[in-house]
């Protein structure tokens, strides 16, 4: 038998840590955090429907502060999704697929799912007027 | 060094020949998304610390739970559309992964009903 140098498969403890992996990962992470989103979502329409008192039950969770810290995590993974989908879509055109692009566009959406999060909230809690 | 895939493997050749299909649901249901996923952010930003009867009045204005449908429609039908995928990725034992697949479309299909159906039931004044 002749023993060859195969080729061996990622090893994922020997690879050295590149943004456009982690932005892989956490395009499905969200996905799917999205996914729980959306029974939240289900959940607050359902309580509108069904009248003022089981809307006020529903606010008082989401509104509560572990309600609010859930709400937050919702939030970043929609920004993020939503920034880094826009990514994917460019991609789709055919375009952005050299790795200095692919790395730059990655770190786009990292400051832009950070920037966007907090402005979202910022904008909410001016709105009402405090915490 | 280009990390690109030829499109024409990622098009049209996925398993029982569906791949097109999905694959092009998939970025549609997403540009749906970019824009409604907009306005929904923002509405919820201008109801923040509103009563009852100003998130009621809110969803029974035409245009708005006419939106919110597009919303829910597109939201739902991308999730099931991303889920399968995942589950297509990591469960390969073939029962499981039917069953997953089946579970996973009808709890979605029962969630986008259930959101749709609070949407008219507001619309139509219930
Ligand atoms: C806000 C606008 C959104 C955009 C632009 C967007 C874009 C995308 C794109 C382009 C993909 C395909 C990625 C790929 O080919 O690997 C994708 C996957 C996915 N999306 Fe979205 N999406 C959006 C919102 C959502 C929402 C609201 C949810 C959940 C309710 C969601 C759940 C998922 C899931 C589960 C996947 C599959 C992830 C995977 O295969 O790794 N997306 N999205």
């Amino acid at each position: 038998m002749v023993s060859q140098e195969r080729p061996l498969s990622p090893h994922l403890q020997v690879y050295r840590w590149q943004i456009t992996m982690t932005m892989s990962i956490l395009h499905r992470v969200t996905g799917v955090g999205l996914g729980l989103g959306a029974l939240l979502m289900t959940y607050w329409f359902v309580a509108i429907a069904s009248g003022p008192d089981d809307f006020a039950d529903a606010q008082d969770l989401i509104g509560s502060w572990l309600g609010r810290l859930v709400l937050f995590g919702f939030t970043i993974s929609l920004v993020f999704h939503f920034c880094n989908g826009i990514r994917h879509l460019f991609w789709d055109t055919g375009r952005g697929f050299d790795l200095p692009t692919m790395r730059a566009s990655g770190w786009t959406v990292a400051v832009m799912t950070v920037l966007g999060s907090i402005a979202i909230w910022v904008a909410g809690y001016a709105l009402r007027g405090g915490l | 060094m280009s990390q690109r895939a030829p499109l024409a493997h990622a098009r049209g050749l996925g398993s029982a020949k569906e791949g097109a299909h999905h694959w092009w649901h998939q970025r549609l249901s997403a540009v749906a998304l970019v824009f409604l996923s907009i306005w929904f952010v923002v509405s919820l930003i201008s109801l923040t610390g509103a009563g009852y009867d100003q998130v009621y009045l809110w969803m029974a204005h035409p245009v708005v739970a006419g939106l919110l449908l597009l919303l829910v429609v597109f939201t739902f039908y991308h999730l099931k559309l991303g889920l399968q995928v995942v589950i297509e990725d990591y469960i390969h034992t073939e029962w499981l992964k039917v069953t997953s697949l089946v579970v996973m479309s009808g709890a979605c299909l029962v969630l986008g009903l259930a959101c749709a159906l609070s949407v008219v039931s507001i619309a139509f004044g219930g």
